[in-house]
């Protein structure tokens, strides 16, 4: 862990950008805006009063962005994506889809979820069939379609395979092309690394970055691994809890291809130095100081460090 | 011991042998029971009744009494009775039963009127499918509704669940009197033993589905008049299946009651007339043979689910 104050003589600051990465950014910003959140609210009710998770968010994507959203525990951040998905009714302000407004879900926003939710009971290509036959193709469009999906992503040789005799890795792949064979607008993708062990994680991020750069598609991804929000995020919202809004929007210094090299780059450490220091500042102290203290249970010579 | 580890998959040796003593056991403790002289054995079976005269060969009586009988005979020096030890003449010896079993599919039924043992199993069977198959009609469909649609399971569950601690049986006269004496009223019987049952089961069952798949067909812009189709049966169906198994099991249970309803039918006829003749290996044979069709018939079961559900992963450790 950099404390951000120890290395801030050493780092530049996340705001400079290097020429190539502003002029990406500049195209960036000129293409289109797909997404765009105004004033967006949400507030549960319980029996135990009103909670407000979300307040006044706002934010704008263009097309073919990777945002990231990152914040602490309770920050509303999967609140934020399942209200754009039209999983979950927003109480207030508005979510636009191409200037559209939308509301429930639909085929233009696709989702990849952390717990993968493959439909056990239909093979890897009538998984990747479901969405376009719920929308209308016929079966044999729909299964050329869902093959060439699966050929993409390296799936072809597992098509008639249920999704219990894949590995976590392939079922994610699995259930990020069935998002894609939609074509929708927007991939939303909340945490769908979590359940990953390291080395699967590393190399999904890496490959979901392949996906990414050769479709013409917006990905909201949302994490709690700072280094993996770095690693694939063009800009990163921060959010922060209780109630969740919106601390700022950073954009990513870390010059693109992106290779896992990169995480010890100046640029990537004072991203990460930012963000740390956000975070920390929305939760308060440092968690650790909170626990108590562990009492000594073995002999005072007997030592381990 | 490694077989008492929780949740220790057993190897298929260890399954298969273990599957076989739960049998075993049983069958070995009644034929102690029947075989060991020394082991209960309450009654005497006379073999000869000596000067007795009111004792008869084959007839059983208590110990007590027949060593007081002994015991006056040689006092009176007169012949005593002679008798082995046996047991009570409603618990026949596994030996007796097989016989029974065996005997009642090859030998003619001893009434001109009398119906073979398979015959009345058929009559019982035929009465269990329409049974089970009515209830399902109904208790299907509407059990999903109820897992899936709040609203209705607010309209149907209280009902049902005030309905179903209402004991079948006390619908037999009713039944009796609506449907006549004839199969209707023991068919009734049995779809209001298993009806309300198998609503609330199927709608739990329903009610246990993952909603994260629903939200992911929801996003794939699945509509919600083809969630219930395309998500939530498919979804269930290996569940669903397993409950249609227990609750057929149910409506086996029901079907004695249901068969005294009216004019006696079916395995419970065979069982009532060979009681009151006291051929009760003849009962036991017929209550085994409803054990084994029980089994039979869940065993089959259980297998095509492995078929139909090959995806099934719950399948896997309830084998």
């Amino acid at each position: 862990m950099n404390h951000p104050a120890a290395t801030a003589a050493t780092l530049p600051s996340y705001l400079d950008q290097s020429d190539a990465v502003r002029a990406r950014f500049d195209r960036m910003k000129s293409r289109e805006t797909i997404l765009e959140v105004e004033h967006l609210g949400k507030t549960f009710k319980s029996a135990s009063g009103t909670t407000v998770a979300l307040d006044d968010i706002n934010f704008s994507t263009q097309r073919r962005e990777f945002l990231c959203v990152v914040g602490p525990s309770g920050c509303g951040k999967s609140t934020l994506i399942r209200i754009l998905a039209g999983l979950e009714e927003k109480t207030s302000g508005q979510v636009l889809l191409q200037d559209k407004p939308v509301s429930g879900p639909g085929r233009d926003r696709g989702m990849v979820f952390q717990g993968y939710t493959l439909f056990p009971w239909l093979t890897v290509k009538k998984n990747v069939m479901f969405g376009l036959e719920v929308n209308g193709t016929g079966a044999s469009t729909a299964e050329r379609e869902a093959l060439q999906w699966l050929q993409l992503v390296g799936l072809e040789k597992f098509a008639e395979a249920y999704p219990h005799q894949l590995s976590g890795g392939m079922k994610q792949r699995a259930a990020i092309v069935r998002a894609l064979a939609n074509q929708p607008r927007i991939l939303l993708m909340d945490e769908p690394f979590g359940a990953l062990d390291a080395q699967t994680r590393a190399r999904m991020q890496a490959y979901l970055l392949e996906i990414w750069k050769k479709i013409d598609i917006t990905i909201i991804f949302i994490t709690h691994d700072l280094d993996e929000a770095i690693f694939l995020g063009d800009r990163i919202l921060v959010l922060s809890p209780h109630p969740g809004r919106v601390q700022e929007l950073i954009e990513v210094p870390v010059p693109r291809p992106r290779a896992l090299m990169q995480c010890i780059t100046p640029e990537f450490l004072a991203t990460k130095g930012r963000l740390e220091e956000l975070i920390h500042q929305s939760t308060g102290d440092d968690e650790l100081e909170s626990y108590p203290a562990v009492a000594r249970l073995t002999d005072v010579a007997d030592n381990v460090e | 011991m490694k077989l008492f580890q929780l949740h220790r998959a057993l190897s298929q040796r260890a399954r298969l042998s273990i599957g076989v003593m739960s049998f075993v056991l049983p069958i070995a403790l009644w034929s102690i029971v029947s075989y060991v002289p020394a082991v209960w054995h309450p009654q005497v079976l006379i073999t000869d009744p000596g000067s007795a005269d009111y004792l008869q060969v084959e007839m059983r009586m208590d110990r007590a009494a027949f060593d007081a009988e002994v015991a006056d005979a040689k006092a009176e020096d007169r012949a005593p009775p002679q008798g082995i030890a046996s047991n009570p003449i409603y618990l026949p010896s596994p030996d007796e039963v097989a016989t029974a079993f065996y005997r009642s599919f090859t030998t003619p039924p001893p009434t001109q009127d009398g119906v073979w043992l398979h015959q009345s199993l058929w009559h019982s069977i035929k009465i269990i499918f329409w049974g089970f198959v009515i209830s399902s009609i109904i208790g299907v469909p509407l059990g999903v509704l109820c897992g899936t649609y709040a609203a209705i399971a607010r309209l149907f569950e209280p009902f049902t669940e005030f309905f179903r601690y209402l004991p079948a049986p006390a619908f037999g006269a009713l039944a009796v009197a609506i449907l006549g004496i004839y199969d209707g009223p023991k068919i009734t019987i049995i779809v209001i033993g298993t009806l309300f049952q198998q609503i609330l089961i199927i709608a739990n069952t329903t009610r246990k589905l993952d909603i994260a798949l629903v939200e992911a067909a929801l996003t794939l812009g699945t509509k919600n008049s083809q969630l219930l189709r395309r998500v939530v049966l498919p979804a269930i169906l290996p569940d669903l299946y397993r409950d249609q198994r227990i609750l057929l099991g149910w409506a086996w249970t029901y079907l004695i009651v249901a068969e005294l309803i009216g004019t006696t039918s079916g395995i419970t006829w065979f069982i009532t007339q060979q009681a009151r003749y006291q051929h009760f290996p003849n009962v036991y044979a017929a209550i085994i043979m409803i054990g084994i069709l029980g089994l039979g018939t869940d065993m089959i079961l259980a297998q095509l689910s492995r078929r139909l559900f090959p995806w099934d992963r719950s399948l896997a450790k309830t084998g």
